[in-house]
């Protein structure tokens, strides 16, 4: 305190009122604004922009090289009346539900695993991500080859072994064909899910465990009592994200069936380019990209509901 | 309940032992605490002890029981963790009544038995409520209602104070000391924290690098610590050690640092000149006019007693005083301990060398 009452006063700088731009500099909520606009500039011009084109599109009668005119709900009434359209609806769900609960169950198997102390445990979860790490068009290229209908490695193994006479046409059988689709998109979404969910695992703390197996509990009781509980609402997170990217997935299968054969495969994203940029029919794709967003929605609300916070995470923290 | 026998216990982790050979017996009821600074395998021992760790030579048994290698949960004991491990998905209830159900009792029988628990707590008014939404001495006893539901053979305590704050933490310490005397349970105690130890234990065991330094009563380890560990371990603040010479030529007397004269009732035999420690309490400094002369450094008053901290042949000591001297720093006093009380231990190998 002394040295302070013996340093030397300094001159007071003159207070001169503060003008209009002064109290702008300083207003908390005017400088957050122009922080926000960079953010609020990417979402308006990449989500927003195109998402609001799409749906307008839907509404008109564009074509690639010729401006559209409004036809009101035209295009979605010629879809409401299209066989084919109604099948990559059902195939689009048939794709989403099966991809997804498989995904969740092998990726939730997988977390469990690499959550455990094993060898080389490092390595395994580098591993598990390879899948994940490969670009999707690449990845479909090599499943390509491996559904092969002359070249394939296993019709080749399986006729070696004497358990088939003849190649299995896999792309080419319209149930073969769905099966191929989903397998390769499992192999390509379980990564996401198996480390989304053992990073989950990791925030549930060892004592809980120990408690539990001190209170009696078997293993199987420790996963269906603490564990899974414990990793809902991570689970609503990931399976959200792994629905919306399977439903809406398409280069895997523009690369390996094109929506074949017999438009066994077209999913609504792969019928919508086909319509809008192969047949250049733009209101047409543009309106079954649209016939998605409730879809979407519905997993989103669904999605939202999981996500709300459960009751025991409510309350304020006393760490 | 049950005696608790621990016999030679080692443990191993891959090739660094921390636990050299610990045997502790553990009598029916009593309220055992084991006490040591960090890393000194106490926690460890606690874990073998419920189950959670192997055991890797040495036996361990609960009443007439080997539990080597029995599950934990067939252990019969009861664990309060440090961190509670409060089931944060579960109401206050239901974690109360978590073993119970896996034991597959009725739901009337887990009600009875949690509402029971509650009572014992206070508790009962927080039965819906979410560990989240408590506070820490409340999660504490909700930690400790999960162990008394299941009327186990023992509770085991791994720090379970050391969250708390400072007032909590002691009014807790009596709750719970209070709790062992209605229940009467077996209790072992983990804490590195010799206050807890002192005020709740039946016995307590020191232990420091793996092995037991002493075991024994609250005063008797602080009456007479076996070694220097025990002595600077137990009591707060801690004793004063000051090396030198014992003198036993004519009358007995300890020459410390700087030739300063120290007294000693009665020397060990054939121990003159001997190298050794005098051990000193604070509070067993007096002031004396055939004092030590000392200068006083630092004067900390706590309104029930003064804490002094003053040079003593050159090496720092501290005195607690009840009376109200008026010291103030650079100010010499005649420092002189209670002979009867001194305690002298051996320089290298730190054994007690006085009876």
């Amino acid at each position: 305190m002394a040295d302070i009452a013996i340093a030397p006063r300094r001159a007071k700088t003159e207070i001169r009122e503060a003008s209009a731009w002064d109290q702008l500099k300083h207003n908390r909520n005017w400088l957050g604004f122009w922080f926000m606009v960079p953010a609020l500039a990417f979402l308006i011009f990449f989500l927003a922009y195109p998402l609001g084109l799409g749906i307008w599109l839907s509404f008109t009668d564009t074509r690639i090289g010729r401006v559209g005119h409004y036809i009101g709900t035209e295009n979605y009434e010629w879809l409401w009346d299209d066989a084919i359209f109604w099948l990559s609806v059902f195939n689009t769900l048939l794709y989403t539900f099966v991809a997804s609960a498989i995904k969740f169950g092998i990726g939730l198997y997988l977390a469990l695993l690499l959550n455990e102390n094993m060898p080389f445990k490092a390595m395994l979860r580098a591993l598990v991500l390879i899948p994940f790490i490969v670009p999707t068009v690449l990845s479909a290229l090599a499943f390509w080859w491996i559904f092969d209908s002359q070249f394939s490695i296993i019709s080749w193994s399986l006729k070696h072994l004497g358990i088939i006479s003849q190649n299995i046409n896999f792309l080419g059988d319209t149930t073969w064909a769905r099966i191929c689709v989903i397998f390769a998109n499992i192999w390509r979404g379980v990564p996401f899910v198996a480390i989304t969910l053992l990073a989950g695992l990791q925030t549930v703390s060892p004592s809980l465990y120990e408690a539990a197996t001190l209170d009696g509990a078997t293993r199987w009781q420790v996963f269906r009592h603490i564990t899974y509980p414990l990793l809902t609402p991570i689970i609503a997170v990931v399976m959200t994200f792994s629905v919306l990217f399977t439903f809406t997935d398409f280069q895997l299968i523009w690369a390996m069936t094109r929506g074949g054969p017999v438009n066994a495969t077209h999913l609504m994203a792969t019928l919508s380019y086909q319509r809008a940029i192969i047949a250049g029919q733009l209101g047409e794709g543009a309106a079954i990209s649209s016939a998605m967003i409730p879809f979407l929605l519905a997993a989103i609300m669904i999605s939202w509901f999981g996500l709300q916070r459960r009751k025991w995470q409510q309350g304020e923290n006393n760490d | 309940m049950s005696s608790v026998q621990i016999r030679d216990v080692r443990k191993s982790f891959g090739n660094f032992e921390v636990l050299h050979g610990v045997s502790i017996p553990i009598e029916d009821g009593e309220f055992v605490v084991l006490v040591g600074p960090s890393g000194c395998g106490k926690s460890t021992l606690l874990r073998m002890l419920a189950g959670l760790e192997n055991i890797t030579s040495g036996t361990i048994s609960i009443g007439d029981r080997v539990v080597n290698n029995v599950q934990p949960k067939e252990r019969d004991i009861a664990m309060v963790f440090q961190n509670y491990a409060l089931y944060p998905h579960m109401t206050v209830a239901d974690n109360m009544g978590f073993s119970l159900k896996l034991r597959g009792a009725k739901p009337e029988e887990i009600s009875t038995g949690v509402k029971r628990a509650a009572e014992i707590l206070a508790l009962t008014p927080l039965l819906d409520r979410y560990p989240r939404q408590l506070s820490g001495g409340q999660r504490q006893r909700v930690a400790m209602g999960r162990a008394i539901v299941r009327d186990p053979q023992v509770f085991l305590f791994d720090e379970p104070l050391s969250n708390l704050d400072a007032k909590l933490r002691v009014a807790m310490r009596t709750e719970i000391k209070e709790l062992h005397q209605r229940l009467k349970t077996t209790t072992v105690y983990v804490t590195h924290d010799q206050i807890e130890a002192m005020t709740m234990a039946d016995k307590i065991v020191v232990m420091h690098d793996g092995i037991v330094e002493q075991m024994g009563t609250p005063l008797e380890l602080y009456d007479s610590p076996a070694n220097q560990f025990v002595a600077g371990f137990i009591g707060s603040p801690a004793m004063n050690f000051l090396k030198g010479k014992v003198k036993s030529n004519g009358s007995a007397g300890f020459e410390g640092p700087n030739g300063v004269k120290l007294p000693l009732a009665t020397a060990p035999a054939n121990s003159d000149g001997q190298p050794a420690v005098y051990g000193v309490r604070p509070e067993h400094f007096t002031i004396a006019d055939d004092g030590a002369e000392a200068e006083i450094v630092v004067v900390e008053p706590t309104g029930s007693e003064t804490q002094v901290f003053a040079k003593l042949g050159g090496e720092q000591v501290v005195a607690v005083f009840r009376e109200r001297h008026q010291f103030s720093p650079g100010d010499k006093v005649r420092l002189k301990p209670d002979p009867s009380l001194v305690h002298l231990f051996d320089e290298t190998t730190g054994k007690r060398l006085n009876g």
